[in-house]
């Protein structure tokens, strides 16, 4: 790499994706982020019971990003072949469970009521 | 109550980050946007990989200057994806993009071979008949493939004789691997070669051979088949630390070297290889053969005087100072990728660092001034050597390794993160360096 600028890194992934894909992936990245920060806000609080069924998932997010990762770079895991790999390797699985448990939690919430909604639905 | 703090104070370490990203983003912007006024006329022979660079990033640089590339291809080859071809990795049309994709609206195209080169009058002609005055000239068409050197050779044969040769372009490169999955799933006896000239992409024989032998381990089987990588030298590769560590893979993996072979002829029939030897020709019987010819500059080079006189007298390389990449005789002439007269470097990767360089001396010419920056001779090679493995082999003219990331990636070591570039992120890489933005 010549100079590794953002400018570069957007370039590039860009030209990876397809500019379209790319920054619709970026987008749908950033609505979810928004999402979540959104119940965050609305609820006050983490509600405990969502946040252990994203726990729950993360594992599968992990999974299933390396083994997406492996599958389309014709690779396994027999080809890590030193620490920077098992470090790029669990980046990924670490992103993979990241993003599932942002994904689950904030789809819960929205999907339902806000549970102080539903403590005062409760009350009445 | 405390996590709402701190997921408040991520959150705002989350937006000062992104405001951070995009003023460094429109940093780099505005150091682009201080353009060159200029009526200079530069023309540029070839729309490969560095005529495609270099004319992009002068129609960003300058204002109202003409910017004409001459090349009579339509298709535009991504080369460095040639290997992945011929492995089966990926499909032909992976490499091919029309010319026309890659020009920014600056840049005039005339769809037509260069004819002949007149340095002393400054002029380039065309096969239409256009002659085009020139105050620039960058000289970049890359270089010829010669078969016919190789006596019974021709590229019908690719495909069928169990006749491989990848460099020759993308539907050659699909049949390379018809052939080479063949050897694989049969096995038999594989010859693997390389030419005696400068060759673009030194590291390409190697990681063929490598990845065909992973191949047909994971098919036939070992022990079913036998490979040869036939040495033009007495060492594997320039750079001698690369070398060691290749004869080193090759011990592992029962690959046999024979050195000082340069392949001479071919007899499909009867599947017989003749090399030029030390000790005279020798006979090498074969079920696969990949075959790289001798490599040497366009006739429109070599005929045009700005070729070397002393040096690779049958190659014609161009006479360029390996610093600056400035003709020595004409100074309003510059070479580009593999027809700069320059010891390695005949890569992609080589390129993407030339042509800064050629565009800092370029424009310092236009303002009057000299230019700063020089080349160092920097290549890189991601060396693959299995399916999803990698070396990143990077070095420089005093053959010194010149990692990127030091301490991250080990340049001779198999990493999974280096096929990674090479699979994955290596296109975009080039196709950024295509637009003038990387």
């Amino acid at each position: 790499m010549k100079d590794l600028t953002l400018e570069t890194l957007v370039a590039v992934f860009e030209e990876l994706y397809g500019a379209t894909l790319f920054w619709s992936l970026v987008a749908v990245a950033a609505l979810v982020t928004a999402g979540y920060l959104y119940v965050l806000i609305r609820d006050r609080a983490m509600s405990m019971r969502r946040f252990l069924w994203a726990q729950l998932s993360m594992p599968f997010g992990a999974i299933a990003a390396v083994l997406f990762v492996l599958a389309f770079t014709h690779s396994g895991l027999g080809d890590l072949g030193g620490p920077i790999d098992w470090i790029v390797l669990l980046g990924v699985a670490l992103l993979g469970a990241g993003g599932t448990a942002i994904l689950v939690y904030t789809s819960q919430t929205l999907l339902r009521a806000s549970p102080v909604v539903i403590r005062r639905r409760g009350a009445l | 109550m405390d996590w709402k703090h701190d997921s408040l104070a991520s959150r705002r370490m989350i937006l000062g980050l992104a405001a951070g990203a995009v003023a460094t983003a429109s940093l780099g912007r505005s150091a682009m946007a201080q353009r060159i006024k200029t009526k200079a006329r530069i023309v540029i022979i070839g729309a490969g990989a560095a005529g495609t660079a270099i004319a992009n990033r002068l129609a960003l640089r300058l204002e109202d200057a003409t910017i004409t590339v001459i090349d009579g291809r339509r298709n535009h080859v991504y080369q460095p994806g040639l290997s992945l071809v011929a492995a089966g990795l990926r499909p032909a049309a992976y490499v091919v993009s029309r010319t026309t994709d890659w020009l920014l609206p600056g840049v005039t195209l005339i769809e037509e071979p260069a004819l002949a080169i007149d340095p002393v009058a400054k002029t380039v002609a065309t096969a239409g008949r256009n002659t085009l005055p020139y105050d620039y000239l960058i000289v970049a068409p890359g270089l010829v493939l010669d078969h016919e050197a190789i006596e019974g050779f021709s590229l019908d044969l690719v495909g069928s004789n169990g006749i491989g040769a990848l460099y020759a372009g993308p539907e050659y490169a699909a049949r390379t691997w018809a052939a080479a999955s063949r050897f694989a799933e049969k096995g038999g006896v594989g010859v693997f070669t390389r030419p005696a000239t400068e060759m673009k992409c030194a590291g390409a024989p190697l990681k063929h051979t490598f990845l065909i032998d992973d191949i047909a381990s994971r098919a036939v089987g070992a022990g079913r088949y036998k490979i040869t990588y036939a040495a033009s030298a007495d060492s594997l590769f320039s750079v001698p630390i690369v070398s060691e560590k290749v004869r080193m893979l090759f011990d592992e993996r029962g690959i046999k070297a024979s050195y000082n072979h340069v392949l001479k002829a071919v007899d499909p029939g009867r599947r017989i290889a003749t090399f030029t030897t030390p000790t005279g020709d020798k006979e090498l019987n074969y079920d696969y053969l990949h075959v790289i010819p001798p490599q040497r500059a366009p006739g429109v080079i070599r005929q045009s005087g700005l070729s070397w006189a002393e040096k690779w007298k049958d190659q014609g390389w161009v006479e360029v100072d390996q610093a600056t990449l400035r003709h020595r005789r004409f100074p309003e002439v510059f070479a580009l990728g593999d027809v700069a007269g320059v010891p390695k470097g005949k890569t992609a990767a080589s390129v993407k660092w030339q042509v800064p360089v050629v565009e800092d001396h370029l424009t310092a010419a236009i303002q009057g001034r000299e230019g700063t920056q020089t080349f160092n001779g920097y290549t890189s090679c991601p060396l693959m050597t299995r399916v999803g493995r990698a070396m990143l082999v990077e070095f420089d003219y005093k053959s010194n390794l010149a990692p990127s990331f030091p301490g991250v990636i080990a340049p001779l070591e198999e990493l999974w993160i280096s096929w990674l570039m090479k699979e994955v992120a290596l296109r975009a890489t080039y196709n950024a360096m295509l637009r003038g933005k990387a």
